[in-house]
């Protein structure tokens, strides 16, 4: 039953991937992205992945996908679209390939998976994971700095000077 | 062959991963691309969650590893379109084929 859960969210996956590049409306196209940022937390829930699934609805859905909305919103001509650039063929040879040498490797590499049980609620181990001892704390303040920085420099790169 | 475990999960990852860089490589729109980017971000979080969840399936490093993606992911999108915003009052386009303001 789960199984076949997991092809109907990576069908839909992958098909709404695919209209996000076809759709020649842009705006379209970001409902699609919306859609395919939905499957992708379904598969984090089948992941057993929770808090990680609700913090990819928040700020996918709610915070990245309204973002680019509003970025189309703002440019005048986007709405119509256009045509691909003149490399697509050689584009999707390079992709293509890329995805050959991947699967190619993942049947040939087995990965040790142990049997244990995933847990069940993942908030608390994530939180002492984050925090505790031997933690990542210094890689969360890095983070913050990350996003303070990246907040002042669209600031002063959208200014009118 | 069809019950779900690790592989199907890579797999699919590899196929999002390869639908976002295609559309880098061909699409023309700046917004587009920023999607596009989007997608390869998600299909990079997706294999980092199910390794987390079949390798190491009770120290969720993989999931730490993917909210710092997160995290990375929003910074690129609001210097993305900030950048976006200031090179179309430039040239009132969103057309890469615009965005040649660097070229020497």
């Amino acid at each position: 039953m789960l199984d076949l859960i997991f092809y109907i969210f990576a069908a839909l996956a992958v098909a709404s991937a695919i209209a996000v590049i076809v759709v020649r409306d842009i705006f379209k196209a970001a409902l699609c992205l919306i859609l395919l940022f939905m499957t992708v937390a379904g598969i984090y829930l089948l992941l057993h992945a929770d808090f990680l699934a609700i913090i990819q609805i928040l700020i996918y859905v709610g915070a990245i996908s309204i973002l680019l909305i509003v970025a189309i919103m703002l440019t005048r001509d986007a709405r119509q679209g256009q045509p691909l650039g003149k490399f697509k063929y050689l584009a999707a040879v390079v992709s293509l390939l890329l995805l050959g040498t991947i699967v190619f490797c993942l049947l040939n590499v087995t990965f040790a998976t142990p049997d244990n049980a995933p847990l069940n609620e993942t908030i608390k181990p994530l939180g002492k994971a984050l925090f505790g001892d031997q933690g990542y704390l210094f890689t969360v303040e890095i983070a913050a700095v990350l996003l303070l920085s990246a907040i002042l420099g669209a600031i002063a790169v959208i200014r009118e000077k | 062959m069809f019950s779900v475990g690790l592989d199907q999960y890579l797999v699919l990852s590899a196929v999002l991963f390869c639908i976002g860089l295609f559309g880098v490589l061909t699409q023309r729109n700046v917004i587009k691309i920023i999607m596009c980017i989007e997608i390869m971000l998600n299909a990079v979080n997706i294999s980092l969650i199910a390794f987390s969840r079949y390798v190491t399936p009770v120290v969720l490093t993989g999931q730490l590893f993917a909210i710092f993606v997160m995290v990375v992911a929003a910074a690129e999108v609001a210097v993305g379109i900030a950048i976006i915003f200031a090179a179309y009052r430039n040239r009132e386009s969103v057309d890469i084929e615009n965005f040649n303001i660097l070229k020497w």
